[in-house]
């Protein structure tokens, strides 16, 4: 069900030593993205690279072209006398091109952009898929001065865009895709070049591949720093919007794969802020709920590969979703008030447990959200007895403790009806494991459950004096943040 | 973490919401020093909640990036030729043949045999070149339109459509699918022989493949071409050579 490459995610036949040491790599990896996340620096960019160099083994090194030789190469296949010797020409270019020495040679040489453009739109539709693939080869490259390099032939990617040949197309979206995130200065071009009706066109495509592409392009434009002023807007007044939520919808005729992309497209117009409402006339809410639902689904049927990189946007533009004022005034919560999605979200979250404990939070963000407004929501998890599963998720990490507890505080702010049901039971013992813990928020958030607890559910005071609760609090009350809490507790403790 | 097994029977329920149990609220749950509040959360673009999820995706863009550079190669097939009538072009993929198609032999103006990438800009062509009531009517209104798509300006000329297209949406001044027109009024492929023919190599979309005897225009919209063409008689590569007309075709640029 899952595209062709998310099924080759997993190493297949490595032995134990690989695996660790892949695994360590990933980290290192994991530790390096972060960091370039945190300063914005992340670029993601996709290579579509369709052969092996010939006689190529693992370590093979791509030969620099010098200027000579891009020229020779440049000149034969403008004006090979036979159709075979142009092509191998530009086949030969486009090799040299994957080193970005190659790529600066190339730049540099006086009128070869004008001649890649000329093969680029010529009469011979070898040539010209192979003068495209020079073009993603170049707007591979991390140099802005490359990608803007390829500015002339961006008017063109784009017209190319109403043509037929999927294969084609596919292509020079992966292109457009990267030159969008590499340069503002392509940016500023291809917005008034048409790109986003070319895309609102482009994505009544019935060809999987090249929705794909259009989802990568597409969520490259939207993470532009100036998009929730100068490309949003436009977006959202096209009809890409529902085009995007019916590509969305759950059932036989859902990829994967376009949805992935979709859901990230969504996820970056979504936190920008810019007209929520509108997405939510739309449909929004209830399409990425049975969305949900049907992810839910797929993790019980254990067709799981990959699914946490479609959970993840979803959860997140249902839970900023969910903020929206429109949300009340259309009726949105009750769109959402369906049981459904709290057990879709629960068998979610224990699937992040086993495979991607560093989506908890998303979830977690999610069920606050659910439950902070929602006293029907806040009964469904008792009613399902989910407190019991929520509560063995304490342990993981701070993060995840601080919000589990937020959500138990959701619950038991609703008063003595709902927190008759948190005790007696699982409850207070989790209490006054977390109340061991050393984080200041951990334990801070752990008093203000306490408190609510303590206030409409009096008959757990005793159960909790007898568990030793009193020495559990006073080991906190020299802590500043803590100290008041702590003291108000201990008197309603003794006091009751 | 186990789950009740009853959840999974209610996910395969229907929709429904539980009946809320009754909310009551003391005024002391929020008075000092405790200050919990449920709220709504939300969260914007660059936050750092969004490190570890960000990352992920960023990993699966590149992985894929490392996967498809280990594609299997395209099957080959036995070589085979294009059908389209007059055209010999070989393939031995079948990829490279649907685009040559497209390119070719799918937008194709059957007055004067220009090719097109698009539809769209197919008939801008017929419209303008071939269509002589276009020709009297924008006499009197704007009709040459903006090319496009999304933009409905419209302009007297095609000159003035062309400024349009390089100052407001920053078209080169030389895009290969606006080419004025050669000489006045409107062509059939009657009247066309000799004119338009400029097949070079690296050259514009605009090459024709030409029979030698040019047929009369249909009444209207386009056909397929299916003259027989002497078997020597090739177009491509070979067609330029065929065709190179004793002027010098015009150097671009």
């Amino acid at each position: 069900m899952w595209s062709r490459r998310l099924g080759r995610l997993r190493p297949v036949g490595c032995g134990v030593e690989e695996l660790r040491r892949r695994r360590r790599e990933r980290e290192r990896r994991f530790l390096a993205l972060r960091k370039a996340r945190r300063e914005q620096q992340l670029v993601s960019k996709r290579l579509l690279r369709d052969d092996a160099p010939e006689g190529a083994g693992e370590g093979c090194v791509v030969a620099i072209l010098g200027e000579a030789e891009v020229q020779q190469f440049l000149r034969l296949a403008q004006r090979g006398t036979e159709e075979k010797e142009r092509e191998r020409a530009l086949v030969s270019l486009r090799r040299g091109l994957q080193h970005p020495e190659t790529q600066q040679t190339f730049i540099r040489l006086e009128g070869s952009m004008r001649i890649l453009v000329g093969l680029l739109t010529s009469n011979q539709a070898l040539l010209q898929l192979e003068a495209a693939r020079c073009l993603h080869e170049l707007s591979h490259s991390e140099q802005s001065v490359v990608a803007e390099a390829c500015l002339p032939a961006t008017s063109y990617l784009l017209t190319y865009l109403s043509g037929h040949s999927s294969d084609f197309i596919e292509l020079c979206l992966y292109t457009l895709g990267n030159l969008i995130v590499e340069s503002e200065a392509v940016r500023r071009q291809l917005l008034p070049q048409g790109i986003v009706p070319a895309l609102a066109a482009c994505i009544q495509s019935p060809h999987v591949a090249v929705l794909e592409a259009l989802g990568y392009a597409l969520s490259q434009l939207l993470q532009a720093k100036e998009a929730p002023e100068k490309i949003i807007p436009s977006i959202l007044g096209s009809t890409l919007p529902q085009h995007m939520l019916q590509l969305l919808q759950p059932g036989p005729k859902l990829n994967p794969g376009v949805a992935v992309e979709f859901a990230w497209c969504l996820h970056y117009i979504i936190c920008s802020q810019v007209n929520n409402a509108l997405l939510i006339s739309h449909g929004a809410l209830s399409t990425l709920g049975l969305l949900l639902l049907d992810l839910a689904g797929a993790v019980q049927r254990t067709e799981d590969a990959g699914l946490e990189l479609l959970a993840c946007p979803v959860l997140r533009c249902l839970s900023n979703l969910l903020t929206e004022a429109a949300v009340e005034t259309v009726g949105g919560q009750m769109q959402l008030r369906d049981e459904r999605v709290m057990a879709a979200l629960f068998i979610l979250l224990q699937f992040f447990l086993q495979k991607q404990p560093s989506l908890l939070p998303e979830g977690l963000w999610l069920l606050n959200n659910l439950t902070a407004n929602c006293p029907s929501f806040c009964t469904s998890l008792l009613s399902l007895h989910l407190i019991e599963p929520l509560l063995k998720l304490l342990p993981v990490s701070n993060v995840v403790s601080i919000m589990v507890l937020t959500v138990l505080c959701n619950v038991a702010e609703k008063g003595p009806a709902y927190c008759q049901q948190l005790w007696p039971g699982p409850l207070l013992p989790s209490l006054l494991n977390t109340l061991a813990f050393s984080d200041t928020e951990v334990v801070g958030q752990s008093l203000e459950l306490l408190h609510l607890l303590f206030l409409y559910q009096p008959e757990a005071i005793q159960a909790f004096l007898q568990q030793s609760g009193l020495k559990a609090l006073e080991r906190h009350q020299e802590e500043a943040q803590l100290q008041d809490r702590v003291h108000a507790l201990c008197w309603t403790a003794l006091h009751g | 973490m186990q789950l009740p097994p009853a959840l999974r029977t209610r996910l395969a329920g229907g929709p429904g919401a539980a009946e809320p149990l009754p909310v009551e609220r003391d005024p002391a749950a929020g008075a000092a020093p405790f200050r919990f509040a449920a709220r709504l959360v939300r969260f914007p673009r660059e936050h750092e909640f969004f490190e570890d999820g960000d990352v992920q995706r960023h990993l699966y863009l590149q992985d894929v990036l490392s996967q498809v550079a280990e594609a299997p190669e395209r099957p080959r097939v036995p070589e085979f030729t294009c059908q389209v009538a007059g055209c010999c072009q070989v393939f031995d993929a079948l990829e490279d043949y649907e685009h040559h198609y497209h390119t070719l032999h799918r937008n194709v103006c059957s007055f004067c045999r220009r090719a097109f990438p698009s539809g769209h800009l197919l008939d801008a062509h017929i419209l303008e070149w071939h269509d002589s009531l276009f020709q009297l009517l924008s006499e009197r209104q704007d009709m040459y339109q903006c090319l496009v798509e999304g933009c409905t300006e419209k302009f007297k000329t095609s000159k003035a459509r062309k400024d349009h297209l390089v100052r407001l949406h920053l078209y080169p001044a030389d895009f290969r699918f606006d080419k004025p027109q050669k000489g006045r009024g409107w062509h059939t492929a009657a009247e066309a022989p000799g004119d338009h023919r400029e097949p070079s190599e690296g050259e514009a979309m605009e090459v024709c493949s030409e029979p030698a005897a040019p047929s009369p225009a249909p009444a209207g919209g386009r056909w397929t071409y299916s003259h027989r063409i002497p078997s020597t008689i090739c177009f491509g590569q070979g067609a330029s050579r065929g065709f190179k007309s004793t002027k010098k075709s015009s150097k671009h640029h």
